[in-house]
C-alpha cells in the first residue's frame, strides 16, 4: 500500500468520526452567535448534541416506515459523498453523491403523504434545481484550474485555485446559502415556523429519524465548508492551513450575517437570482479561464 | 469463413424479421400470434448475440468488412430502388386520401432525385464493401435485437387490452408486422456500408413509423401521422441531396470511406465538406427528433405505448444518433461540429425546459428523450474520443431505461386509467412491483452513480476540453431542469400510505410481465456491465477512430459506481416497508387525522376536510408553447446562419481550388488551354493529389516534381501564373512575383497530415 492511499483511507476515517462533532459545535457557535445578533443569550454550546441524544431515545413513532427508511440512506449517502470529498477523490462525484442523498431526502418527504412535507419537497426539487448550475460550474472551473477533478492533486498546485476562481468562489458563496439552508433561501424546510410550511420536508419526521437528520446535517455542513476550504488549498501546507481556517470562518459567519440580516424570498426570486448569479458570475470566470 | 458466416449472419437478420413480418400480416388469431412472436424473437436475440459474440473479437481490432459479389450487389441496388419507388408510391397513396399534397410533392421529388441518382450517377462509383461490422454496430444490433423483440413480446398483452378499450378496428396483425418490418429495416441500417443502401432501410423506418403512429386512424393519429411524415421526409431529402453531394464531390458512396476522406481533408479542403456533413446531420436531426423538428416525436404519443417505446428506445430516433456518431469524427473543431454541438445543446436545454410543465407522463417522458438525444448529439459534435464514447453509452442507457419506462407508463394507464402524474398518486401502494421497476427506469435516467449521468459526466469532460463556453452552459443548465422534471415524477409515485391490499397488478399480462423484467434486468445489468462494455468494446471502438482512448472516468472508479448502483437498484426492488415494531400514526394535515390515504381530516368545524396537493408545473416560468417556440427560434437560425456560412465559404474555397485545380490538372497534362473544368473533376483532382502523396510520399517527387503537395500546387500556380501573363504579353514580371507570394500564402496554411480540421 502506498502512502497516498493510507492517507486517503485517513482522511476518510477522521472525518467519519468527528464530522458530526465539529459539525455539532459549528451548529451550536452558529445558535450562541445569531442569539447575540438578535439580543438574546442563546442555548450552551453544546445544546444541538443534547437534542439529538434526546432525539435517539424517544419511542419510534412514524406515519410511514419508508419514509424512515429513506432518510437514512440520505444520512448514509451524505457520509459517502463527505468520504469521498475528505479523501481527496473526484470533487465531482462528490458532487454527484450529495445530489442522490438529496434526492432520497425528497423521496422520504414525499413518501409520507403529508401535504406540508410534500410542498417541502417539491421546493426541496426547486432548490437543487437552483445550486446545481452553479455547483456544475464551480466543477468545470476546478477542472479547468486544477487539470482535474481531483481534490489531492490541489496539494501540488503553485497557488490556490481561488485566484482563477474569484467569481465562481462568490457565486459558489451564494448558493452556498441554499445548501446549508439559511435564509433568505430557507424555503423547504425552515427552522422557523411558517404557516404555509409547518416544517416542510421534515414536517412528519420525528424521533430517532429527525435525529439523522439533524447528523446528516452537521456531515453536510462540514462538508460544505470543506468545499469553500478547498478554494484556498496550495503547495505550501502551513499557508494554506492557516488561509483554509480563515476562510471557513469568515465564510460561515457571512452566511449567519446573511440568515439574520434578509427576509425569506419567494421561491421564483430564488430561481432567478440564483440562476443570473450562476450564468453571470459562474459564465464569465470560465470564459475568462478559456481566454487565458 | 468467417466472411461468410458475416454474410449469413447479417442477411439473416435483415430478412428473418421481415419474413416473420410477412407472416404475422396474414395471422388474425391472437394465440397463434403469440406462438410466431414469442419464438421469432427468441430467434432474433439469438443470432444478434451469436453475431457480437463471433465477431466483436475481430471488430475490436479493425472493422469487418463483407464482401458481396457484384453481381448480386447490383441486384440488390436495383431492388432498393424498387423498394424507394414502392414507398412513394404508397406515401402518395395515402397522402392523395388524406389530401396532404405538400407531402406529396416533397416525396415525389425526393423519388426523382433518388431515381435519377440511381440510374444515372450511382452505377459510375465503385462500391467495393456494401456491408461491414464494427463494434459499434454490433452494439446497435444488440438494441435492437434485445429492447425491440422485448417490446414486441409487450405488445403482445398490451394490444389484446388495446384492443378491449379502444374504439378503433383491431388491426393488430398489420401493427405487428410493421415493428418486425421496423426491425429488419434497422438491421440493415446499422450493417450498411453502401449509402444508398442505407438510404433505402432509413426511407423503410420513415414509412414503418408513418404507418404506426397513425395506427389508430383517428384523426389526430392521422395529423401527428404525417407531421411525423413530413419532417422525416424533409430529413430523407437532405440524406439524398448530400449522398448525390458526396458522389460528386468525393466520388465516394461508402459510408467509412467518406468519413475517412473527409476527416483527412486538409484544412482548407474540409471546406468543401460542410454542406454535405451539414445535410447528414439533418437528415439525423428529423429522425432523432431534434430542435427544430421534435414536433412529431411529441405527436407520436397518440400511437399505442409499443409504438413510442420501439421508437424512442431502439429504433427511429436511435437511427439518427447512429449516423451522426458515425459521422463524427467529420465533426470536431470545425463548422459542421458547431453546428451539430449547438444544435443538440439547444435541443438538450429547451426540451428540458419543456418537460418541466407536462403533467401527462408520455409527454415528460417524450420531452425527456429529445433532451437526451440532444446531448448525443452534442457529444459527436465534439467529435472527440471521450465525447464519443460518452455519446455511446448514452445511447445504450437510454435505449433500456426509456424502453422499461414507457412500458411500465403503458401497463400502468391500462390499469388506472389515465397516463397523467397526478393520477399516479399512491401508485407504489397500488401497483408495489410496477412502481419499482418504473422507479429504478427513473433513477437510470438521471441521478448517480446510474450508468446514463455517469456517461453524461464524461459529456461535461469533454465538454469542458473543447473549451467552449456555450456548450458548457446549456449542459449545466439542461441537467438542473432534468433533475427538476424527474424527482418529482419519482416522488410522486414513491407516495404511500402503507395500504397494499388493493392491488391492480394481478390483470397484467405475463407477456408484460416478460418483457419489463427484461428491461429492468437491462438497465441495472448494463449499469452493473458498463466497465465491461467499456473495456471490452466502446474502448477499443474508440481507439480504432481516433488511435487513441482510455478509460475516461478510470476502472476503479467504475467498478465503485457499479456495485453502488446495484446496491441502489436492489433497495429499490426488494425494500419493503416493515410495519411491524413501529407505531403508525395519521399524517398532520392542520386537524385531526382521518386517513392518510384519502388526506381527509377533521377541521375547526369539525366537518370533514380533504386537502389535496399536486406536483409543481411552473406553467408560467417554463410555459410549453413559449418555451419550445423559443427553441425551435433558435435552432432554425441556427440551421441557416451557419447554412448560410458554410454555402459562402464553400464557395469561395471552390473558386481558390478551381484555380489551383485546374492549374495543376492543366500542368499535369501539359496543357495550359484547358481551364473550364466541372467540379468534380478538380475535388477529385485535389484529392487525388493528396491521396498519391500520403500513400508514397517518397515517390511523390518523381512523380510530380515536387516535395510535397504544399508545394506542388503552389509551384503549379506559379507556373500556371506565368503562363499566363506569357499569354498576355503586356503584364511585367512584378505580377508574377505578386503571384507568389499571395499563392504561397494561400497554400502555406494546407497542412497535408492526415488530420481533421483545425
Amino acid at each position: 500500500m502506498d502512502i497516498m492511499l493510507i492517507l486517503c483511507i485517513a482522511f476518510a476515517i477522521v472525518f467519519v468520526l468527528l464530522a458530526p462533532f465539529v459539525g455539532a459545535i459549528i451548529s451550536g457557535i452558529d445558535r450562541k452567535v445569531t442569539a447575540k445578533m438578535q439580543g438574546r443569550v442563546g442555548p450552551k454550546i453544546l445544546q444541538p448534541i443534547y437534542d439529538v441524544l434526546k432525539l435517539l431515545g424517544k419511542e419510534s413513532a412514524t406515519v410511514n416506515p419508508a419514509q424512515d427508511f429513506f432518510v437514512l440512506l440520505y444520512l448514509i449517502f451524505v457520509v459517502i459523498a463527505g468520504i469521498i470529498f475528505f479523501s481527496g477523490l473526484d470533487f465531482l462525484l462528490c458532487v454527484l453523491i450529495i445530489t442522490l442523498a438529496s434526492l432520497f431526502l425528497i423521496i422520504a418527504a414525499y413518501s409520507s403523504r403529508s401535504p406540508f412535507a410534500e410542498l417541502g419537497a417539491q421546493r426541496e426539487i426547486l432548490q437543487v434545481m437552483c445550486y446545481e448550475p452553479m455547483i456544475l460550474i464551480m466543477a468545470v472551473g476546478l477542472f479547468m484550474a486544477n487539470g482535474a477533478f481531483n481534490i489531492y492533486d490541489l496539494f501540488n498546485a503553485q497557488l490556490p485555485i481561488i485566484v482563477y476562481l474569484p467569481l465562481i468562489f462568490i457565486g459558489f458563496i451564494f448558493v452556498l446559502t441554499i445548501k446549508v439552508r439559511k435564509s433568505p433561501f430557507d424555503i423547504s424546510m425552515s427552522h422557523h415556523a411558517h404557516q404555509e410550511l409547518v416544517r416542510g420536508v421534515t414536517t412528519e419526521i420525528s424521533g430517532r429519524s429527525l435525529a439523522y437528520i439533524e447528523i446528516s446535517h452537521w456531515y453536510e455542513t462540514v462538508l460544505f465548508l470543506g468545499w469553500v476550504a478547498m478554494f484556498f488549498i496550495f503547495c505550501n501546507p502551513l499557508v494554506s492551513a492557516i488561509l483554509c481556517v480563515a476562510s471557513v470562518i469568515v465564510v460561515y459567519f457571512l452566511e449567519i450575517l446573511i440568515d439574520n440580516n434578509f427576509a425569506r424570498v419567494k421561491w421564483q426570486s430564488m430561481l432567478k437570482y440564483s440562476w443570473i448569479v450562476a450564468l453571470l458570475f459562474g459564465g464569465v470566470n470560465i470564459l475568462v479561464l478559456m481566454v487565458l | 469463413m468467417l466472411d461468410l458466416t458475416a454474410l449469413y449472419s447479417i442477411s439473416f437478420l435483415i430478412f428473418f424479421p421481415i419474413v416473420v413480418a410477412l407472416i404475422l400480416l396474414f395471422v388474425k388469431n391472437d394465440k397463434a400470434r403469440k406462438y410466431i412472436v414469442g419464438p421469432a424473437s427468441a430467434i432474433i436475440i439469438a443470432a444478434a448475440l451469436f453475431l457480437s459474440i463471433t465477431f466483436l473479437p475481430s471488430t475490436n481490432a479493425q472493422n469487418f468488412y463483407v464482401t458481396i459479389d457484384k453481381s448480386i450487389a447490383e441486384l440488390i441496388n436495383y431492388i432498393c430502388l424498387f423498394i424507394d419507388i414502392l414507398l412513394v408510391a404508397y406515401i402518395v397513396f395515402r397522402c392523395i386520401k388524406s389530401k396532404k399534397f405538400f407531402v406529396l410533392i416533397l416525396a415525389i421529388l425526393q423519388l426523382i432525385l433518388v431515381v435519377w441518382f440511381e440510374l444515372f450517377v450511382a452505377p459510375s462509383i465503385e462500391v467495393e464493401f456494401n456491408l461491414y461490422i464494427d463494434t459499434l454496430s454490433i452494439i446497435m444490433a444488440l438494441i435492437i435485437a434485445i429492447i425491440g423483440c422485448g417490446i414486441c413480446v409487450y405488445a403482445l398483452g398490451y394490444m389484446h387490452d388495446f384492443a378491449a378499450h379502444s374504439t378503433c378496428k383491431d388491426r393488430s396483425s398489420t401493427f405487428f408486422a410493421i415493428m418486425f418490418a421496423f426491425l429488419g429495416a434497422m438491421f440493415a441500417i446499422v450493417f450498411s456500408n453502401n449509402l444508398s443502401w442505407m438510404f433505402c432501410a432509413w426511407e423503410i423506418t420513415t414509412v414503418c413509423s408513418f404507418a404506426l403512429i397513425g395506427y389508430t386512424r383517428t384523426q389526430e393519429a392521422v395529423n401527428n401521422s404525417f407531421k411525423a411524415l413530413l419532417y422525416n421526409i424533409i430529413g430523407g431529402m437532405c440524406f439524398a441531396i448530400a449522398l448525390v453531394w458526396s458522389a460528386y464531390a468525393f466520388g465516394v458512396l461508402e459510408l467509412d470511406s467518406f468519413v475517412v476522406t473527409v476527416a483527412s481533408l486538409s484544412t482548407e479542403a474540409s471546406y468543401l465538406s460542410y454542406i454535405p456533413l451539414m445535410l447528414l446531420a439533418i437528415a439525423g436531426f428529423t429522425k432523432a427528433a431534434q430542435f427544430p423538428f421534435q414536433n412529431w416525436l411529441l405527436g407520436a404519443m397518440v400511437a399505442p405505448t409499443p409504438t413510442s417505446a420501439l421508437l424512442h428506445s431502439s429504433t427511429m430516433v436511435k437511427a439518427g444518433v447512429f449516423l451522426l456518431i458515425k459521422l463524427s469524427p467529420c465533426f470536431g473543431f470545425n463548422l459542421s461540429g458547431y453546428f451539430v454541438m449547438l444544435i443538440g445543446g439547444v435541443t438538450f436545454v429547451f426540451a428540458a425546459f419543456c418537460a418541466i410543465s407536462q403533467s401527462n407522463s408520455k409527454r415528460v417522458l417524450a420531452y425527456s428523450t429529445v433532451s437526451n438525444l440532444g446531448l448525443i448529439v452534442a457529444c459527436c459534435g465534439v467529435g472527440t474520443s471521450a465525447a464519443i464514447w460518452a455519446a455511446i453509452f448514452l445511447l445504450v442507457f437510454h435505449a433500456a431505461a426509456k424502453s422499461l419506462l414507457f412500458l411500465c407508463v403503458g401497463t400502468a394507464e391500462h390499469h388506472i386509467g389515465s397516463r397523467d402524474i397526478e393520477d399516479m398518486d399512491l401508485l407504489f401502494d397500488r401497483m408495489p412491483m410496477l412502481s419499482r421497476f418504473m422507479s429504478i427506469g427513473i433513477l437510470g435516467m438521471f441521478i448517480a452513480p446510474f450508468g446514463m449521468l455517469v456517461s453524461k459526466w464524461a459529456a461535461l469532460v469533454s465538454f469542458v476540453q473543447t473549451e467552449d463556453i456555450i456548450i458548457i452552459i446549456l449542459l449545466v443548465f439542461g441537467s438542473a431542469a432534468t433533475f427538476m422534471f424527474w424527482a418529482k415524477l419519482l416522488g410522486k409515485m414513491m407516495a404511500s400510505a402503507n395500504n397494499f391490499n388493493e392491488t391492480l397488478e394481478k390483470s397484467i399480462h405475463n407477456s408484460e410481465w416478460v418483457a419489463l423484467c427484461l428491461m429492468v434486468f437491462l438497465t441495472v445489468g448494463l449499469c452493473i456491465a458498463f466497465p465491461l462494455i467499456s473495456s471490452g468494446a466502446v474502448v477499443p471502438y474508440v481507439s480504432n477512430i481516433f488511435n487513441e482512448g482510455s478509460d475516461f472516468i478510470g476502472a476503479g472508479m467504475h467498478w465503485f459506481l457499479a456495485l453502488l448502483s446495484f446496491v441502489i437498484a436492489l433497495i429499490f426492488l426488494a425494500y419493503t416497508p416493515k410495519t411491524k415494531n413501529k407505531k403508525i400514526q395519521p399524517v398532520y394535515m392542520s386537524g385531526i387525522g382521518i386517513n392518510s390515504q384519502e388526506r381527509s381530516f377533521i377541521n375547526s368545524l369539525s366537518g370533514e376536510t380533504k386537502a389535496t396537493q399536486r406536483n409543481w408545473y411552473m406553467d408560467n416560468i417554463f410555459p410549453e408553447k413559449k418555451t419550445s417556440l423559443a427553441g425551435i427560434i433558435v435552432s432554425i437560425a441556427l440551421i441557416f446562419s451557419l447554412g448560410f456560412f458554410a454555402i459562402i465559404t464553400t464557395s469561395q474555397v471552390v473558386e481558390d481550388y478551381r484555380v489551383l485545380a485546374v492549374a495543376s490538372s492543366a500542368y499535369h497534362e501539359n496543357d495550359w488551354k484547358s481551364l473550364e473544368i466541372d467540379q468534380a473533376t478538380f475535388v477529385s483532382s485535389y484529392i487525388l493529389v493528396n491521396q498519391k502523396y500520403e500513400e508514397s510520399p517518397e515517390s511523390f517527387d518523381s512523380t510530380y516534381g515536387s516535395s510535397d503537395v504544399n508545394s506542388y500546387f503552389s509551384d503549379t500556380y506559379n507556373k500556371y501564373a506565368q503562363s499566363q501573363t506569357s499569354t498576355a504579353s503586356n503584364q511585367t514580371s512584378d505580377t508574377t512575383t505578386t503571384n507568389d507570394s499571395s499563392a504561397t500564402n494561400s497554400t502555406s496554411q494546407n497542412p497535408t497530415s492526415n488530420e481533421g480540421g483545425e
